[in-house]
Order: structure tokens, then sequence, then C-alpha cells
């Protein structure tokens, strides 16, 4: 089967020398919800510039829907829609024509457009900012806009350049929707994103880039299998008497009534319990200290810098 | 969807974008060279022109008309394009079509069209307003419509490298300023060069817009110092190479692309 996208030995060299990519490889499978995911300047949105035609690339090939990005444009960009990190419309056009005009670069006729742009501007809560000079809208409702005018040609792929920065987590988890709706349908989608709950959530396989190379290339379920160690903080009812100590646990206690536990592979969290129950220690309420993707890309990335 | 299909789609997309931004801004593009052809219309033509007589075998103001209407087409026709793909270039905008399946043809024609559309508008404004200070002939309407025509493309052309080198809103302006102005004002507009010393005869045949302005006044008047046909393969030459630069430039994404 061919995969919705393909990268294979991919270099970038900047101008000035700087090497971006380092000939990643990768493949995105059709249906998938596939996260990019690295630190700032790990080659992230090089990648996505040279697969959507916005970055030049060094060596190497990129394809989407088996159409060669530089060879077979043509076909490469009517399967792709890109929603980019940074805002890219022109500020004095109205939100409607910014959609409808996109559609006409795709080669949609008006009739066709102007359905496309009403079905998507509506499911985006856009519709009743039709009339509005895109300049006017509001950081979230821009981010809505991109994410109209990548999808208005009903493109196969999908490229998401961090699609919820600086929005706020109500109108992020509707996006979150959006997009689960979206991918269910049968669009192929691939995220870059910071929050990594977010590609938690969301995500089916997950690639992690630092400094142009890839660092793991796999299934999250797979990914998050290989922590070996998770924490949690357990809110106390009780300040936590002095000297306390759980037997077969690493503790520590940054505050009053506050535990962290530090639960290893094939330990259980019953335990926990127990021993919290023993002690005369009743939790109030209990949850992970930091995401788990996150611990894990943190871990990953240092790994891979040192 | 065949790709011709797509082409021709995408380019009367940018073609409707690029008259709808000039006629969104008519306040900036449409209005002041009206405004401006007026004055000279009054100032030079009626005032001055009252005064100097006949050229060429014309009343003076007559005589003006035709390098006023040219002007104010070549120098639109530049304007539309640099600003408009400067700005495209400058808010990323361009790269809507960038990641679209438009090949760099099909970018430069709707783009050229646009100052075409704005050339020929403007030309159309002061060619009715001089209706009001002199009566037009049409000695000939072919070359007339054809050498305002590839006068627009040609200068659309140059006002598009103009936008795909410039890193900056000045950029746009500084060949306007010093380059056309001052090659439309020694093109002949106000005067015959056959007023010149045979020295400046000569240096004045070295510049295009002298073709352009003295064509277009052949059109109107059957008055000219230059030769038409050459004017004409003059013009279909540097449209040909400009546009074979400017294709190069949108090929290899310069400005444009990382």
């Amino acid at each position: 089967m061919v995969a919705a996208l393909a990268v294979e030995n991919l270099s970038k060299v900047y101008g000035n020398g700087f090497e971006a990519l380092k000939g990643i490889t990768l493949e995105v499978q059709k249906g998938d919800f596939f996260a990019l995911l690295g630190p700032n300047g790990a080659g992230k949105s090089t990648t996505l510039g040279i697969i959507s035609g916005l970055v030049q690339k060094t060596a190497g090939n990129a394809y989407v829907m088996g159409h060669d990005v530089n060879g077979d444009a043509f076909d490469a960009r009517r399967s792709l829609g890109v929603v980019p990190q940074e805002f890219n419309f022109n500020q004095f056009e109205k939100v409607y024509d910014i959609v409808v005009t996109q559609a006409g670069y795709f080669g949609l006729r008006p009739a066709e457009a102007k359905a496309n742009a009403e079905e998507l501007l509506k499911a985006l809560d856009l519709w009743d900012k039709r009339d509005t000079p895109s300049r006017m809208l509001s950081g979230g409702m821009k981010r809505r806009l991109m994410i109209a005018r990548a999808l208005v040609h009903k493109p196969d792929v999908l490229i998401l350049d961090e699609p919820t920065a600086g929005v706020d987590i109500e109108l992020r988890r509707s996006m979150w929707e959006f997009m689960e709706e979206l991918n269910r349908k049968g669009t192929t989608i691939i995220l870059t994103t910071h929050y990594l709950e977010e590609a938690e959530q969301l995500c089916r396989n997950i690639a992690i880039i630092n400094k142009g190379e890839i660092v793991q290339c796999t299934s999250k379920r797979e990914l998050l299998s290989q922590l070996t160690t998770e924490t949690f903080v357990f809110d106390l009812c009780e300040p936590v008497p002095e000297g306390f100590a759980l037997e077969e646990f690493e503790c520590a206690i940054p505050a009053e009534d506050t535990l962290e536990v530090t639960v290893e592979k094939g330990q259980s969290i019953n335990r926990i319990f127990s021993l919290l129950t023993e002690k005369n220690l009743e939790v109030r309420s209990m949850r992970t200290k930091s995401n788990r993707l996150e611990e894990l890309f943190v871990n990953l990335v240092r790994e891979s810098n040192s | 969807m065949s790709p011709m299909r797509v082409q021709w789609v995408a380019f009367q997309t940018i073609v409707t974008k690029e008259i709808r931004r000039f006629m969104r801004i008519w306040q900036q593009t449409l209005l002041p060279p009206a405004i401006t052809m007026t004055l000279y219309f009054i100032i030079f033509g009626n005032l001055i022109g009252s005064r100097i007589g006949e050229m060429g075998g014309v009343d003076y103001m007559s005589y003006i008309v035709p390098g006023l209407i040219m002007m104010s087409v070549i120098t639109n026709a530049y304007g539309n394009v640099s600003s408009s793909f400067f700005s495209n270039k400058f808010q990323r905008s361009v790269e809507e079509m960038m990641v679209a399946p438009v090949y760099p043809i099909t970018i430069l024609l709707g783009f050229v069209a646009g100052g075409v559309a704005r050339g020929v508008a403007v030309g159309v404004i002061v060619t009715l307003l001089s209706l009001y200070f002199t009566d037009l002939n049409v000695h000939h309407a072919g070359v007339m419509v054809g050498v305002i025509l590839l006068s627009a493309i040609l200068f659309s052309l140059g006002g598009f490298i103009n936008a795909v080198f410039a890193t900056k809103f000045d950029d746009i302006s500084i060949i306007p300023t010093f380059v056309i102005t001052p090659l439309t004002y020694l093109g002949g507009v106000f005067y015959s060069i056959s007023l010149l010393p045979d020295f400046w005869q000569d240096v004045s045949m070295l510049n295009p817009i002298l073709y352009m302005v003295n064509t277009f006044r052949y059109g109107v008047l059957g008055v000219t110092d230059i030769n038409v046909f050459f004017a004409f393969s003059m013009l279909v030459f540097f449209i040909f190479i400009l546009g074979a630069y400017s294709i190069w430039l949108l090929r290899r994404g310069t400005g444009m692309r990382q």
C-alpha cells in the first residue's frame, strides 16, 4: 500500500551552513494520526516545509500519496493541506474570500469552492465572521481560519504545524474534537506540537526528532511502554509526618501535605494506597507529576543530546 | 481534474483577487492618477500649452495627452504588481500559492494580468478626463490598443521582478522613483525629440519609454519621432526576456523559498 507520506534520507543545509536535517527517513501510513515531536530548532518545520514545497531540500526524497514532492509536485500538492505555524494569510482580505481564493488555487470551480468554504467555516464556528477582515480576528479564530483554508480542497493528508499554539484550553479541546473527527473520516493527519498531552491524546504513531535526526519513530503504545518509571503526586488530608518513608518506593515531600512517589515498571499503585492506609494517611487526590509522553520525550531528547 | 483546468481556474482566481485588491483601495490606486493627470492637463496643457502653440503639427494639449495616458498606464501597471506581489511576500500569503498545484507561469500570468487590468483601468480614466480638455482622434486603433497592452505587460513584468528581489517596502519605490519617472519625463511625453540637439536626440533613442510614448501618439495623432514597427519588435523582445527571467525566478523560489 502506498504510504500517505514517505521521507527518504532527507537533508537540508541552509545558506548559512546550518544543517537542519541529517538524512531523515520516516513513513506515515494512510489514515494515521501522526505526531512529529522535537524541541525548538530540531527540524520539524523544515521537514514539513520541504514536504509542502516551501523549503528547498538539499538531498533525499519526499512523497505524498506516492507522488514525489519535486518530480510530481502537481499531484503531491493536490493531496496535501498545510496549516503552518505562523499566520500567512492576507490581513486585509475577508475570511470568506481567503478560503474561496485558496480553493481557486486548487482548481475548484466557484460554486464548489463556495460550498466547501461555507461548510468548513460553519464547522469551525467562523461563519458569522465570514465578512470580517482577517486582521480583526482573535488568535484562535486565525488558527481556525488556517485550518479551514487548508481543508477547502478536501486533501488526503493534512499537515498541522503547531495548530493550537496560543489557543485557550476550551478552544484547543474543540479543535482536538474537530481533528479527531476529520481523522475518523479518513484524512491522514501529521501534527507537530509542543503540547505533549495533545500528541498523547490524538496520535497513534509518533516520531521524535532532535538536531535533524529521528531519535524514535514508533507507535504511541510502544513508545510509552519504554517508560521505566512514573511519578505520582498524592495530596493528603493531613501533613506528612516527619521522617516519613514508603518502604519499597522512592518518595519526596515537596509540600507538607503533598507526597511524590516514583513508581517503577512492575510496581503496583495499589501498594502505595495500602502503605498509606497502614500509616493512617488519607489521600484527597492523586495525579501524575507530568504527562507520560512528556517524561519520555525529555528523557529521549536528553539522551540524544548527550 | 486536468492540470490545465486547474491552471485556468487558478489564473482566474489570481486575476480576480488582484482586481478586487485595487478596486478595494481605489482611493490609493485609481483616484491619485486621475487627480495628477487632471493637474497636468490644466497646468501644462491649458495654461502653459496655450502659450506654446503647436508641436508636431498639432496643438500642445493634443500632443501631450497620449504621452500622459501612456505614463499613467506604465506607472500603474508597474506599481500594481510590485506592491501586490511584495505585499504577498511580506505577509507570507504567497505561501498560499506555493503549497497549491499552481505552475509558476500561472502565478506570473495572473499577476501580470492584474497589473495590465489596473494600467488599462487608469488609462481609460485618464482618457475620459482628457476628453474634457481636448478632442481625441484615433489614427490607428490597433496600434493604440496594441502598444498600451504590450507596454502594460512589460512594466508589469518589471514590477514583478522588482517585488521578487525587494526585501522591504522602500525597495519597491526605488525603481519607479529613480528609473521609470526620469525616463518617462525624458521619453517625449511633453516634447518632440526633434527639438533637441543631435547628440541628445541620439541619447533619447536609447530610452525605451520614448518608443512606447511615440507609438501610442502615432496611434492617436498619426505623429511620431520613431519607427513604429521597431517599437513593437522591441516590446515583444523585452517581454520575452523579462517573462523568461521571471519564470526562472519563480521556479527557483528566489525571495520566497528557503
